[in-house]
């Protein structure tokens, strides 16, 4: 991969070239609409969730809408000292100041998503690819994962205590088990559907096995699995919550669980939509990285319009 | 295995089976028998088209002589080699676009040379060589996508001759191109052909292709597929389409075409009824 990317150095220059340099307010011209349009969804739930509190409809002391719970950002703030219970890094005696609370906190679970699914990815990928590579091990590990698949996080959770006690390693440990097993399939799944014609191909051009996994199944497979990979972080995500929620460590699982405790519906929407924020934008940032590594995928392929 | 098999012939012709035959499944009961006693010669450098209704098996024989699909009986021999597996001698170029979309065109025309190890100057020299020999010297570093259905065609009939085969084995390769795009491409391909020196073995349902390229034509018949006849054609080149003798093989190979569509529909009916 390295040695195709800097051969092909030389051609992107003299694309860029030709097709001469994009000014930086042309790209937020074309940006434009789609902002507006995060705005207006985004300002419609929002709205309709207000009015229904402005006519008394929706409880503030169970539905607080919007402008309640985001407007004490700074009170809401001081619960996420969950971490200093966990003793990480900030002084054990005194919690850190409520700002510098919610970044520990955001970076705690973001840390353990992307760790877990960089963990599952490879190990699912690998171990796909291995499946269909040698057919022992198909035979050996293949029944068990498709018994396995099936099985909810919330099962493995138990299994994580026993096996890691609490912290870091069993909330990672949950976001890789409840990834895995799917993500396997899933490489398998894409194996399987190569375009024949590239098999071939390469078969043709005299290359062996191995030769034809590395220089053909891998790449082709690559796309579909970037795209796996993305909607697996939204799981990923998800469970992270569970496991934090359960005890296996800080983080905002536990700031959701503190709230549901306490009483405190502010902090549990506020913490909601702290997750969405986070959550929609490693989704775009994966779009942004999917770009440019697997460059010839067709970035509107798949949108079905004009019906 | 090679000595054990009796070599009948020469091995002057480029091409030779005997009995070849296919079926699909064997054994089991949804086997299909795509191709039957297939006896067919082919010397260095000859153009054959091999002409039949669709499902006929043509593109079975393609991939028995490529060496992707085993025969169920008989045998076919490369310059006297039992054909037994995939070479680059005997490069197969398919209907629809086989390019592989995460290389770049040049990339993609000395992909069998990178499996081969060779280095990245050689390729590149043997990738710009091979791209001015089907006219596409522009598209060197451009990606797959960026070209239309004719150039990427082109491109395959590149990375095949990258390659240096004794046999091009072309499987409808113009199918999915229109009707004036697949005009130019059998141009092209009668000027490749006759630089190269290879042996081409062209799968086509249109008689159009084959009155315009063909040395000889082999006209299978309806599933299972056999030879039903060859026509020779000693047109000269470049070929005059409107000409009495171009007129003259096109009915003769509307004829032998139309008898065999007949047969495979009245089956098809008789199946349904």
């Amino acid at each position: 991969m390295a040695e195709a990317r800097t051969e092909a150095a030389p051609v992107a220059t003299d694309l860029r070239q030709w097709q001469g340099s994009v000014p930086w307010w042309s790209a937020i011209c074309r940006l434009a609409p789609r902002i507006v349009w995060t705005v207006v969804s985004i300002g419609l739930f929002a709205g309709i969730w207000e009015i229904c509190w402005a006519l008394g409809w929706a409880d503030p002391k169970l539905l607080p809408p919007p402008h309640v719970f985001l407007g004490a950002i700074s009170d809401q703030a001081k619960f996420f000292n969950t971490v200093s219970r966990w003793q990480v890094g900030a002084g054990q005696a005194e919690p850190p100041p409520p700002a510098l609370a919610v970044v520990y906190t955001v970076l705690a679970t973001t840390g353990r998503v992307f760790v877990g699914l960089l963990i599952a990815s490879i190990l699912a990928i690998s171990t796909g690819i291995a499946i269909r590579y040698f057919t022992l091990f198909e035979r050996l590990t293949l029944p068990t994962i498709i018994l396995l698949a099936p099985v909810s996080p919330i099962a493995w959770l138990p299994v994580a205590i026993f096996l890691f006690g609490i912290g870091n390693k069993p909330a990672i440990f949950m976001v890789v088990i409840a990834l895995l097993f799917h993500m396997v399939l899933a490489t398998i799944n894409q194996i399987d559907n190569v375009n024949r014609n590239f098999l071939n191909v390469a078969r043709t051009m005299g290359a062996t096995k191995r030769q034809v996994y590395f220089h053909v199944i891998i790449p082709a497979i690559l796309p579909q699995l970037f795209i796996v990979l993305r909607f697996n972080l939204f799981g990923a995500w998800m469970v992270v919550l569970v496991a934090e929620a359960t005890g296996v460590g800080y983080g905002l699982g536990q700031v959701i669980m503190l709230g549901r405790n306490t009483f405190n519906p502010s902090l549990v929407f506020f913490t909601i939509v702290l997750i969405g924020v986070l959550g929609g934008s490693f989704d775009w940032l994966m779009r942004m990285v999917q770009r440019k590594v697997l460059y010839w995928v067709p970035h509107e392929a798949g949108t079905l319009r004009g019906l | 295995m090679a000595s054990r098999v009796f070599k009948p012939f020469s091995s002057k012709s480029a091409v030779v089976c005997r009995n070849l035959g296919k079926v699909w499944g064997e054994g089991t009961p949804r086997a299909q028998e795509a191709l039957r006693d297939i006896d067919l010669d082919i010397a260095p450098g000859e153009f054959v088209v091999l002409l039949g209704p669709s499902g006929c098996g043509k593109s079975t024989l393609l991939f028995l002589l490529a060496g992707l699909e085993r025969a169920t009986s008989g045998h076919c021999w490369f310059f006297g080699d039992l054909v037994d597996n995939p070479s680059p001698e005997r490069s197969l170029i398919f209907q629809e676009t086989s390019l592989f979309p995460w290389l770049r065109v040049w990339q993609n025309v000395s992909f069998g040379l990178s499996i081969r190890g060779l280095g990245v100057a050689e390729r590149r020299e043997i990738a710009r060589q091979a791209l001015q020999r089907v006219g596409l010297a522009e598209a060197f570093g451009k990606r797959p996508d960026e070209l239309s259905g004719g150039m990427r065609q082109r491109v395959a009939v590149a990375r095949a001759l990258a390659m240096r085969p004794k046999v091009l084995l072309m499987d409808e390769p113009f199918a999915a191109l229109d009707v004036q795009t697949r005009t130019k491409m059998q141009d092209f391909l009668g000027d490749v052909w006759s630089q190269s020196g290879a042996s081409v073995l062209f799968v086509t349902h249109h008689i159009e292709e084959a009155v315009a390229l063909a040395d000889r034509v082999v006209v299978f018949t309806a599933r299972p597929g056999r030879i039903k006849t060859i026509i020779p054609v000693d047109l000269p080149r470049p070929r005059d389409l409107f000409s009495p003798g171009a007129e003259l093989l096109r009915r003769d190979l509307t004829q032998s075409l139309r008898e065999e569509v007949d047969r495979a529909f009245a089956e098809q009916e008789a199946l349904a009824s």
